[in-house]
């Protein structure tokens, strides 16, 4: 039996993680859940074993943390030899099956990111800084932006940050989504409270017409939703200045960044049902995990330039991530009151203590 | 406010400047009622919500009488611990106030002590209270009601005589008017009795959400709390049914738009069995239900339905028509009931633990204990006792039009209460002694006079808020009934250029063109589609909501009875804008932001 480097998305969850990574486990889950993510695969941790010179690793492990020359050297060889190595024939044929299947032959652009299986998240952050392929066409494109990302795991700042906790290099290892890339309405992130207050009433959402990555990069000031988890109701409307556009061709790699049509710069890129429909959603994902998330998500549609599209909004959300919220969840809050002995205790509590 | 000398500050009292064809104002109020020198170092705002109008004089007994129940129902009876009254003054013709509060912790501490022991026995005892409440309160009705005004014939009936009443009718001119006044301020001491208290339970319970919730509008919470069984909604609900039975009675073709009451009803007379059916349907719900006044019972000229049926005939056609096309569906109470139900257990799920989920159940517990109390007070106090109450003093009016002492019976409301004991005084006299009063040359002058500056009173703009900006609000009245907070005062203080900015009382995003009202009476000439823009929102205007796309109000809380009355309707509604009927016109496109409390002006 030959082994396997390659699962669907939908075939790992996240009992998954050390083998396909934080990422792909997370997606698998929320496909799990009902929750529709571009269609894609994991190429597993297994295909990043079976790639590797161990060797070639063993030594950045002797490298003293302080010297940033060496380590900057070290891991330079590395990357070089992740990036310009040939796969090993399975791992490739695996890959390339797996990427022909994504476009039912035809060759489609695809996102390729990195999926950690360390627990660890600064180092999973770390690893994060150039580990997104986006727009890549073509199966040998594909395998490169693979070796690229594991190569990401050797990047100086990550290696460094190893050296000076003292961790392990044997064993490391790394997961890598290939998805369909979409070519959204609008896109963004969404918590399911509020960044703001920690308010877990409410869904905060954040997006920009086009590709989210313009919003991650800080490229737009993005619109700002905010909706009652309660309600239903928008409570907060935000309209930002969104300058840049985020898109790509079909058959160019990479995202382009360009001026936003003015028409588009002061309009809200979701509607009322749009932003109820994604916190909805939002809604969901922290049900089945059962703790507030962070979450990035996609809206499917026409060109920003058309009106919206009739139907249901639910439809047509893809989301790309999501993970649990750490800022508020690290936060201890007091009750803001407990039981009293009576009811009016609480009346008499509160006007003996104005505010 | 003033801007001229860097940050904006609100004017101070002795800042203001007579309005313009009014400059003696002052002859019309008390001396009590005047802006004193060393008030110019307190903060006062308008009490826009309760008089939204210049004052006539008589109608100062709104103002005298409740805030000299309501200070002395926190200040002396209950003991609040944080606040004493409130003091209202009155400047070209409008009703500032202000609530004084208590600093000093160990004074807080001597009064919190009390106030424990009394308030906690009326919130334990509650629903046994309030049954003892009404009691009184229909019977302090059923004694208005039955107040009679002497009529001063030319002799005294036989019965004084053989009955040895000893006592001649102009006797009782003074002393059956003293029972009105003793009434109303009765009532109005009952009406503050649980009010307070009530409000205090809102406002633990509003501010624990927003600890918990920090994002959660004062609209949401309000819904957890809101009542469905409410006697606000009985008199629309009378006309409703009126509809349905014009219908069933085969009278309906009598309800056009403009109809006028007395032409329907007339016709009515003359439709035999169907007609009388409909005609005593109508007797019926009229008493009680029809004494409910077009604005919030503090006007004389907020004439009841009872009244004055122009309101409800005003509603009646478009209920018909819609009992026609099958639109004219009940409350769905069950339905209103349930989503209550709904958001209460879902932001009670997400609280941090059980200890704050059982501090939860215990605050929303005991707003809704006093949620029934809190709503229906208004139609008891202000509305049924109130409406009687204006009636019995229209009768007085009459009498002293007959004397010649006034030129027309409604002008009685251009005097104050004392000096309408002087005119009676003077009646009384003049009966007995067999001679003419002296009343008519003193009085219409007067009353002439009064009436042109209430008229000129009218054009003046008063300022939301006068003197200095508090450091701290705690009143709890102040917050829930007026909306009064540090956000508000800000907003006072730097007015948006461009829109229009309040309390989002009802969620929801609205264009359509404005219809400004500054007067109840106008109701009628609501427009279906249209956006009712007006100075405050008041349960009494509930037909029109039937026809409004949204609501507009300068005052109001998000606890106002519109407010209330629009979430339930769905519509959005943005009260306690300051100057929303000031910056729009009639007829203006504007965008109501139910979600955000703003307004603009589109077009």
């Amino acid at each position: 039996m030959t082994d396997v480097f390659v699962r669907r998305l939908a075939e790992v969850g996240s009992a998954d993680a050390a083998s396909a990574g934080g990422k792909a486990a997370g997606l698998g889950e929320l496909t799990r859940a009902g929750i529709p993510v571009p269609p894609g695969y994991v190429v597993l941790a297994e295909a990043f074993g079976a790639a590797l010179d161990a060797s070639l690793v063993r030594s950045i492990a002797d490298l003293p943390a302080g010297d940033v020359g060496a380590i900057a050297q070290a891991a330079a060889q590395v990357r070089e030899r992740i990036t310009s190595s040939p796969l090993p024939a399975s791992v490739a044929a695996q890959i390339t099956a797996a990427y022909a299947g994504l476009g039912l032959g035809v060759s489609v652009p695809v996102a390729v990111r990195s999926s950690a299986t360390m627990e660890d998240s600064a180092v999973a952050s770390f690893a994060g800084l150039q580990d997104t392929y986006l727009a890549v066409h073509g199966a040998d494109a594909v395998l490169d932006a693979v070796r690229r990302c594991w190569a990401s795991l050797y990047n100086d700042e990550s290696v460094a940050y190893r050296r000076r906790l003292r961790l392990p290099e044997d064993g490391l290892a790394m997961g890598v989504v290939v998805q369909r890339m979409l070519r959204p309405r609008a896109a963004g992130v969404l918590f399911t409270r509020s960044p703001v207050t920690g308010d877990r009433s409410v869904v905060a959402i954040e997006g920009t017409w086009g590709l989210g990555s313009a919003l991650v990069a800080g490229e737009v000031t993005p619109d700002r939703f905010t909706v009652s988890k309660v309600t239903g109701e928008i409570t907060g409307r935000r309209i930002g200045a969104k300058l840049r556009l985020h898109s790509f061709k079909p058959n160019e790699p990479g995202i382009s960044s360009s001026a936003m049509p003015v028409s588009l710069r002061g309009l809200p890129c979701l509607t009322d049902d749009e932003a109820r429909a994604l916190a909805s959603v939002g809604r969901r994902v922290e049900e089945h995990y059962g703790t507030p998330q962070d979450i990035e998500w996609a809206l499917l549609g026409d060109d920003p330039a058309c009106p919206p599209l009739h139907g249901d909004p639910a439809d047509r959300i893809r989301l790309l991530q999501s993970r649990p919220e750490t800022v508020w969840a690290a936060r201890e809050r007091p009750p803001v009151a407990t039981r009293k002995p009576r009811a009016s205790d609480h009346v008499l509590a509160w006007l003996e203590k104005p505010l | 406010m003033d801007g001229t000398d860097g940050a904006p500050r609100f004017l101070l009292p002795s800042e203001i400047a007579d309005a313009p064809g009014a400059e003696d104002w002052r002859s019309m109020y008390p001396y009590f009622t005047r802006f004193q020198p060393e008030d110019d170092q307190r903060f006062w705002f308008y009490n826009s919500m309760h008089f939204p109008e210049p004052m006539p004089a008589f109608d100062t007994i709104t103002a005298e009488v409740p805030y000299s129940a309501i200070g002395a129902n926190t200040a002396r009876v209950f003991v609040f611990p944080t606040t004493l009254g409130i003091e209202h003054r009155i400047v070209n013709g409008r009703v500032y106030i202000t609530a004084i509060p208590v600093l000093d912790d160990a004074e807080i501490g001597r009064r919190a002590a009390i106030f424990g022991e009394r308030a906690s026995y009326y919130y334990e005892n509650w629903d046994a209270l309030y049954e003892g409440w009404k009691v009184r309160m229909r019977s302090l009705i059923e004694q208005i009601e039955s107040v009679t005004v002497p009529q001063l014939p030319e002799f005294e009936d036989a019965s004084v005589v053989f009955e040895s009443v000893g006592i001649a009718q102009n006797h009782y001119l003074r002393e059956n008017f003293h029972k009105c006044i003793d009434l109303f301020s009765r009532m109005w001491h009952h009406h503050t009795e649980m009010l307070m208290l009530g409000y205090g339970a809102y406002v633990v319970f509003f501010q624990f959400c927003r600890q918990a919730f920090p994002e959660i509008s004062d609209q949401t919470a309000a819904r957890m709390v809101a009542g469905i069984d409410v006697i606000m909604y009985r008199p629309d609900d009378e006309l409703r049914g009126l509809a349905r039975l014009a219908v069933e009675a085969g009278v309906d073709d009598l309800f056009t738009e403009g109809c006028s009451p007395a032409g329907v009803l007339a016709a009515l007379a003359s439709r035999g069995e169907s007609g009388q059916k409909w005609l005593s349907a109508f007797e019926q719900a009229r008493e009680p239900w029809f004494n409910v006044s077009t604005g919030d019972g503090f006007y004389h000229h907020h004439r009841s339905w009872a009244d004055d049926l122009t309101v409800p005939f005003a509603a009646l056609p478009r209920y018909v028509a819609q009992v026609r096309s099958g639109a004219l569906a009940a409350r769905p109470t069950e339905e209103l009931r349930a989503e209550r139900e709904r958001i209460a257990s879902s932001y009670r799920s997400l609280l941090g633990s059980d200890e704050e989920r059982a501090a939860f159940d215990q605050m929303l517990g005991l707003c809704r204990r006093v949620f029934p109390f809190v709503e229906d007070h208004k139609f008891y106090c202000e509305h049924w006792f109130t409406s009687q109450f204006f009636a019995k003093i229209r009768e007085f009016g009459a009498l002293l039009a007959r004397f010649g002492v006034l030129a027309d019976g409604e002008d009685i409301f251009q005097l104050h209460h004392t000096e309408i004991d002087q005119a009676l005084s003077d009646v009384m006299l003049a009966w007995a002694a067999g001679g003419p009063p002296l009343g008519g040359a003193h009085w219409q002058p007067i009353v002439s006079s009064r009436k042109r500056m209430l008229a000129a009173l009218k054009d003046w703009s008063p300022p939301p808020a006068l003197g200095p900006v508090p450091e701290a609000l705690n009143d709890p009245a102040v917050r829930m009934l007026w909306g009064v907070t540090q956000e508000r005062i800000q907003a006072w203080l730097s007015p948006a250029a461009d829109a229009v900015r309040g309390f989002g009382a009802s969620s929801g995003v609205v264009e359509g063109p404005a219809r400004v009202l500054m007067d109840v009476n106008q109701i009628g000439e609501i427009r279906d589609g249209e956006i009712l823009v007006c100075p405050v929102t008041a349960p009494s205007w509930a037909p029109v909501f039937g026809k409004i796309k949204a609501a507009v109000s300068d005052i109001g809380g998000s606890m106002s009875h519109a407010a209330i009355v629009a979430r339930e309707y769905g519509m959005p509604a943005v009260v306690g804008t300051g100057d929303a009927t000031k910056r729009i016109r009639t007829g203006q496109r504007i965008r109501v932001d139910g979600d955000r409390g703003i307004v603009q002006v589109i077009g």
